[in-house]
């Protein structure tokens, strides 16, 4: 209800509602504000019909099984990914979750709900980046690497598709994935034509990155530009929308600590800009501490935690979280991520790494594969000035791109729904 | 007579030397290689300033240890119980349920309202007790809510809150889950005013008092879309930690 007050508020009040026009039908979007459109849940009347509920079950992967978890973590027992179903012979499409989502975020539930209703069956995986995954199925522990990312995710999808091959009838495999998702992708869909284990039919990218590193810049500098009083004043602004999330907790009656969970309580907070790009900024600084812990710690410290230093299932955490809550994923990617990598190969540079994590590094691949689709959004918070232009340069007719929509904020529009479920049986449009 | 005191003396020796012992063991153990992380917390972490992340939990150890218990309780025994529950009731029968239970534990929002002298919600609480089980027909509906009565929960914890008691070191216990010392003191005090002085004393009958016991913690965990470990945080139990204690502070303050 109070969704639907709040949305029916902002849609007066923003007054003149945006009408676009997208593939040919009228694309309405209740939300002229991308910041909004991404941290705002789309009000109901504005949302895909779907079905409450989808046949689907989990299971869980042991991808590396001589692997030794630290005590630490001890909760980690293989990585868990889910399979929706269909009872008849139907194609199959792997869909890989955005930054340190889960096989079961909001975004991919709904995305399970609505292939399933267009009669595919669905194997839904976690992030590279999520620490689940850093743990259980990452071959580097460095999670980032887009080509080593690349590898994993299909090495998982090879894992899942022999746990379940004998339960359902599969006449083709797709693949897609949003944001960090949608990038690797196109990556992991590269990686078939070489290995041909797949051989995908359809790839559909949403709303992913051009670069990784201009990306990630953007969601740091949202925190660190939209603090009031500045980056010393983290720590009260921090405690702050702390204390708005217990809020929410006993508003929403339940806690869940998720980035979805931030942008749901962003519900109570009046909606200010500057606000807005923080509270996406604190979502992002949260997943990217989790994922620097578990990287560290699963190589054996030396970055935020001390090198070598035994971790039991009791001991205390909380200066290693604020300690990750100091670290920015620059600092990550400047500090640990390219020494990381410069090991292994000297001749690597900073820039030269920043390059190659891009979509530009396969532009000539993504130019000439036709079955690689795109889903963009003009208004997309986290892609730099020109990187649209560039993305609807390079896949021309296979770009479908809103006016409007934010990062990811549209997911749900009947349009989008409706755009990606048949995109995948080549009728998009 | 004598054996049961003793044992009972042991059973708390035993108890403190877990906690003592499970106490000590928090910090992180080096190894043979130790070198500091390059990301220190003393340099990053402003040292001067009270952090809502840095809660009183002198416990931590066996707090630790009891939020494991909860994890394994919750998955092999609690959410079974509660799947079962809600695979033989229809949604509409466990609804039914919910409000009767809510209604009966109207008592300890009217008596801590009271207590905390807060007149107005003492007498919505005793209105919204009088309709439902009358128009609600024993509770069983909840037409008080849609008349604007809306509920004020209210417990001990809040009312020791509410005259200045602090929460004292964090506790998390057994089965219930985050609380602290305080509220611990608080739920006591509500359990024995519940039992003593509220319906299970009008109804005096031991059987009916451990039958809605039995069914009210199912209820309440059915209710709590919380699972641990699925926060996708390594941190989750400093996060469950800090929310809960901000959260309460929020509820007393109310």
């Amino acid at each position: 209800m109070r969704h639907r007050i709040i949305g029916l508020a902002l849609f007066m009040l923003i007054g003149l509602p945006a009408l676009a026009m997208a593939g040919g039908k009228p694309y309405f979007y209740p939300y002229v504000n991308p910041l909004e459109a991404t941290v705002m849940e789309q009000p109901p009347y504005s949302q895909a019909d779907l079905p409450d509920r989808v046949p689907t079950r989990t299971f869980k992967l042991k991808v590396f099984p001589d692997r030794q978890i630290p005590k630490v973590f001890w909760y980690e027992k293989g990585l868990v990914c889910s399979l929706t179903y269909q009872k008849k012979k139907a194609p199959l499409v792997f869909v890989i979750a955005g930054t340190g989502a889960r096989y079961n975020s909001p975004k991919m539930v709904n995305m399970q709900k609505a292939l399933y209703q267009a009669g595919y069956h669905v194997i839904s995986l976690t992030s590279p980046t999520h620490m689940q995954f850093i743990i259980n199925a990452s071959s580097t522990m460095t999670p980032g690497h887009v080509y080593k990312d690349a590898k994993d995710l299909y090495r998982v999808m090879q894992l899942a598709w022999d746990k379940v091959k004998d339960d359902i009838e599969v006449s083709g495999f797709h693949l897609t994935g949003y944001s960090l998702g949608g990038m690797q992708s196109a990556f992991v869909a590269k990686l078939d034509d070489e290995k041909k284990i797949f051989n995908f039919k359809r790839v559909l990218l949403i709303n992913p990155p051009v670069s990784l590193y201009n990306s990630v810049n953007i969601l740091d500098q949202m925190l660190v530009d939209n603090i009031p009083g500045g980056l010393d004043n983290f720590d009260s602004w921090i405690d702050t929308v702390m204390g708005k999330l217990a809020e929410a907790e006993e508003d929403m009656g339940y806690l869940e600590l998720s980035g979805d969970y931030i942008y749901k309580a962003y519900k109570r907070f009046p909606p200010r800009e500057d606000f807005l790009a923080s509270l996406v900024g604190v979502a992002f600084r949260m997943s990217s501490t989790n994922m620097i812990f578990a990287a560290d710690v699963m190589k054996g410290g030396g970055y935020i935690t001390p090198k070598d230093v035994r971790m039991s299932n009791s001991t205390s955490l909380v200066k290693f979280m604020l300690v990750g809550e100091h670290t920015s994923f620059t600092d990550y990617f400047t500090e640990h991520f390219v020494p990381f990598f410069q090991q292994k190969d000297a001749s690597l540079t900073e820039e030269k790494l920043i390059d190659i994590l891009s979509l530009r590094s396969i532009e000539p691949y993504l130019r000439r594969t036709g079955k690689i689709g795109l889903l963009h959004n003009e208004d997309d918070i986290i892609l730099q000035q020109g990187e649209i232009d560039y993305l609807e340069e390079v896949f021309g007719t296979r770009a479908n791109i809103y006016s409007i929509g934010g990062h990811c904020g549209n997911m749900n529009h009947p349009d989008v729904v409706d755009f990606y479920s048949n995109f995948f049986a080549g009728q998009e449009g | 007579m004598r054996t049961t005191y003793s044992i009972r003396i042991s059973a708390f020796i035993i108890i403190l030397g877990i906690l003592l012992l499970s106490g000590c063991s928090t910090l992180p153990k080096p190894g043979p290689y130790t070198e500091p992380a390059m990301r220190g917390y003393e340099e990053l972490v402003p040292q001067d300033k009270e952090l809502s992340a840095l809660v009183y939990d002198p416990l931590e150890g066996f707090n630790r240890g009891v939020y494991r218990f909860n994890y394994y309780f919750d998955k092999y025994l609690f959410l079974p119980v509660v799947r079962g529950y809600q695979f033989i009731m229809p949604d509409y029968a466990e609804d039914r349920v919910s409000n009767f239970i809510d209604n009966v534990l109207e008592f300890n929002n009217f008596t801590n309202s009271l207590l905390q002298l807060k007149f107005k919600r003492t007498g919505t609480t005793l209105a919204r007790f009088g309709l439902n089980t009358t128009i609600g027909v024993i509770g069983l509906w909840d037409p008080a809510t849609g008349w604007g009565l809306h509920r004020e929960g209210e417990d001990f914890g809040q009312t020791l809150g509410h005259y200045g008691v602090g929460h004292g070191p964090y506790i998390v216990l057994p089965i219930l889950g985050p609380s602290n010392l305080r509220d611990t003191v608080g739920f006591v005090g509500d359990t024995l005013a519940f039992r003593n002085l509220g319906p299970p004393a009008w109804v005096d009958d031991d059987d009916v008092t451990l039958a809605f016991t039995m069914v009210s913690s199912i209820d309440r965990r059915k209710r709590i879309p919380f699972r641990y470990y699925s926060s996708g945080s390594p941190f989750e139990y400093e996060q469950t930690r800090m929310l809960h204690t901000k959260k309460r502070e929020l509820e007393i303050a109310d």
